[in-house]
């Protein structure tokens, strides 16, 4: 290991100044930011996927892109991965621009897709060797390199295993050591954890949390899981191709200041009715449940009982969450959105095929 | 006390760092992008032992119940095999087939999500498909080889000087061919199209190349289609050289390696290859740049 560590990063095609390994990543102020991003637009057609977005992603920190799907969150990711070229405004990743410095940024970061991009065929070790060279990792240290990458994401006794037998969080283990392997400044991490059963999610946000604080860098992910963007440290909501709120999950939460109660009864209307009537409170209807925000959960559940006269079946009282943040920013749950956003797809697929016919 | 007044510790030990070279656009990365991506594909072809037999059983197939089965009613001169004449024949077909359907490992990358993999790193598109098309030509070069073995029951001997130059004239055209493919490859991104698409292409350039037949009078209408395939200036190679080392009469000769004319004039070996080489260095580049524009 102490051959690898002897390894100073380089910041450009010249070699950085010598400074003590680590720190020029860690500096808390000051630092260039890991992402810039201005005004960045995307359209496809007359659909504008990503509306003029702009934000700072800082040096170290864990970033959260968090939507529904079709939000726009991985037409962003491709764009500030050179693979889209956007269609306005610019994006500096890693002190490099996405469209004129292209191979800048692609060498100085490290991506895990939202689809797997291992080959089956090859074993673990092959496939990470293949992802070495590409990335012009040295000989010298690849080798040290490899057995702690693996010993990291705990596929050293797999190494010699064809990725075909994997299962598929030892797959997504695997590619996330492959996005680290060249040492990238930034990692594009997009839906790490899609598909995977709840326990392996948690195992991923596991080697996510120590590899960043082993690794020291900054990590950009999108997610549509509200539990997963707690995480980290800072998270932007984008609904429409446009970032609605964006601030650490604390003070998003904070900022919706209520607690959810969601109340299940046989007439919903007559429900929202009495709500608005009796204690000027505005419900909606979400996943078939009347739901509406108050300062304090605990004590309004009693009065409601007692003083609505409604037939309530079921109560839920819950603590503000990023669905919250969501909600209270987009007027709809994620769900919702989801829902919503797959009718918004297949109506624009059959116009697409109704104009090419 | 005393352990406060000992040098302050060494910082924490830093996680090691491995240096990343810039590697997007030099040169040095782009021959290493070359280099992995051929390598990869004689890692798979190499683990594929279903393909590799099953590329060996086709051609053998051909040679031994078509020659033999076509022997009874195609009459060839006396002291010449209809599986002698043959064997050059499907040599060339071995390679067709290996090299064009290697280009299918693109769509099947694409498919599979491991093409993303090779776009997204700091090299240059080009050097993915020089990588996928030198690797192609390796694997059907290979696999010829493989069936050269078969000489003997073809009634080809085993000249090394002959089978060297058979090799050199495989690896050429198999290079036009990968390069095809892999143009094709660039624009459809479905297997089954992929397969469909091939079959139509590589039946003709098969059935023309003279790879059956001795292109001799035929019709006329034919005769302009054979020299119209590129792949007819590397079969005639291919079976020159073959003959070469026979002894056949000069009309045996005449009759089944009647060469390819021009006007009347017959193009050396030399030319023809040059032709294939053409054809090898322009597929190769429009095959490059339809990539580079393609994803």
């Amino acid at each position: 290991m102490a051959a690898v560590r002897s390894y100073l990063r380089r910041t450009g095609p010249a070699p950085a100044p010598a400074r003590p390994t680590g720190t020029e990543r860690s500096h808390p102020n000051g630092a260039e930011p890991a992402i810039e991003v201005e005004r960045l637009h995307k359209r496809f057609g007359d659909l504008d996927a990503v509306r003029d977005i702009s934000f700072q992603v800082r040096s170290g920190e864990t970033f959260g892109f968090l939507g529904p799907n079709g939000a726009g969150k991985s037409t962003t990711i491709s764009m500030l991965c050179t693979l889209l070229p956007p269609t306005g405004g610019r994006a500096r990743v890693a002190g490099a621009d996405v469209v004129t410095e292209r191979g800048a940024v692609r060498s100085r970061i490290g991506l895990v897709f939202q689809d797997p991009t291992l080959d089956e065929y090859l074993t673990a070790e092959e496939n990470l060797r293949f992802h070495a060279e590409l990335y012009g990792v040295p000989p010298a240290v690849l080798g040290p390199r490899l057995d702690q990458i693996l010993d990291m994401v705990e596929l050293a006794d797999r190494r010699h295993d064809v990725v075909q037998n994997f299962s598929g969080g030892m797959r997504r283990r695997l590619e996330i050591a492959r996005g680290l392997l060249h040492s990238p400044r930034v990692l594009f991490l997009d839906e790490p954890t899609v598909g995977l059963d709840p326990q392996t999610r948690a195992h991923i946000w596991t080697y996510i949390e120590s590899l960043r604080r082993a690794e020291q860098i900054t990590i950009f992910l999108t997610t549509h899981y509200m539990d997963e963007a707690e995480h980290c440290d800072r998270i932007a909501i984008i609904d429409h191709g446009e970032i609605v709120a964006l601030d650490s999950p604390d003070a998003l939460k904070a900022e919706v200041g209520a607690d959810r109660v969601e109340i299940a009864v046989l007439d919903p209307d007559a429900a929202m009715g009495a709500l608005k009537e009796r204690f000027g409170i505005e419900a909606s209807i979400s996943e078939g449940m009347v739901a509406f925000y108050v300062a304090n959960g605990e004590e309004f559940v009693p009065l409601l009982f007692t003083t609505s006269g409604l037939a309530i079946h079921s109560v839920r009282v819950a603590r503000p969450t990023l669905d919250d943040v969501f909600m209270t920013y987009t007027g709809r749950t994620i769900r919702d959105a989801e829902a919503s956003t797959v009718d918004h797809l297949r109506a624009g697929a059959a116009r697409m095929l109704a104009r090419r016919h | 006390m005393a352990t406060l007044l000992a040098p302050p510790p060494t910082p924490p030990s830093l996680p090691p760092v491995v240096s990343v070279r810039e590697a997007g656009g030099t040169f040095g990365a782009d021959v290493r992008g070359v280099r992995v991506v051929w390598r990869r594909e004689l890692i798979r072809f190499a683990r594929d032992r279903t393909r590799m037999i099953t590329s060996f059983v086709q051609p053998v197939l051909f040679l031994l119940i078509l020659g033999e089965g076509l022997s009874v009613i195609a009459r060839t001169p006396p002291g010449v095999s209809f599986e002698t004449f043959m064997f050059p024949g499907i040599v060339g077909m071995t390679v067709l087939f290996t090299s064009v359907f290697s280009a299918m490992s693109i769509v099947w990358d694409r498919e599979f999500g491991f093409l993303r993999e090779m776009l997204v790193a700091p090299v240059d598109r080009w050097s993915i498909v020089l990588g996928k098309c030198l690797g192609g030509m390796t694997v059907a070069t290979l696999q010829g080889v493989i069936f050269l073995a078969l000489a003997g029951a073809a009634h080809v001997p085993y000249d090394p000087l002959m089978l060297l130059e058979l090799v050199g004239i495989m690896a050429l055209m198999a290079l036009a061919l990968t390069a095809f493919g892999v143009l094709l490859a660039s624009r459809i991104q479905q297997m089954q199209s992929f397969s469909v698409v091939v079959q139509f292409f590589v039946m003709p350039l098969f059935f023309l190349s003279g790879a059956v037949f001795p292109l001799r009078g035929l019709p006329s209408w034919l005769n302009a289609l054979t020299k119209l395939d590129p792949l007819t200036y590397a079969v005639d190679p291919l079976r020159h050289i073959v003959f070469e080392h026979l002894s056949v009469t000069p009309a045996a000769l005449a009759a089944l390696e009647p060469g390819v004319s021009w006007n009347g004039w017959r193009l050396p070996v030399v030319a023809e290859l040059g032709i294939v080489a053409a054809f090898a260095a322009v597929l190769l580049g429009a095959a490059m740049v339809a990539f580079s524009r393609a994803e």
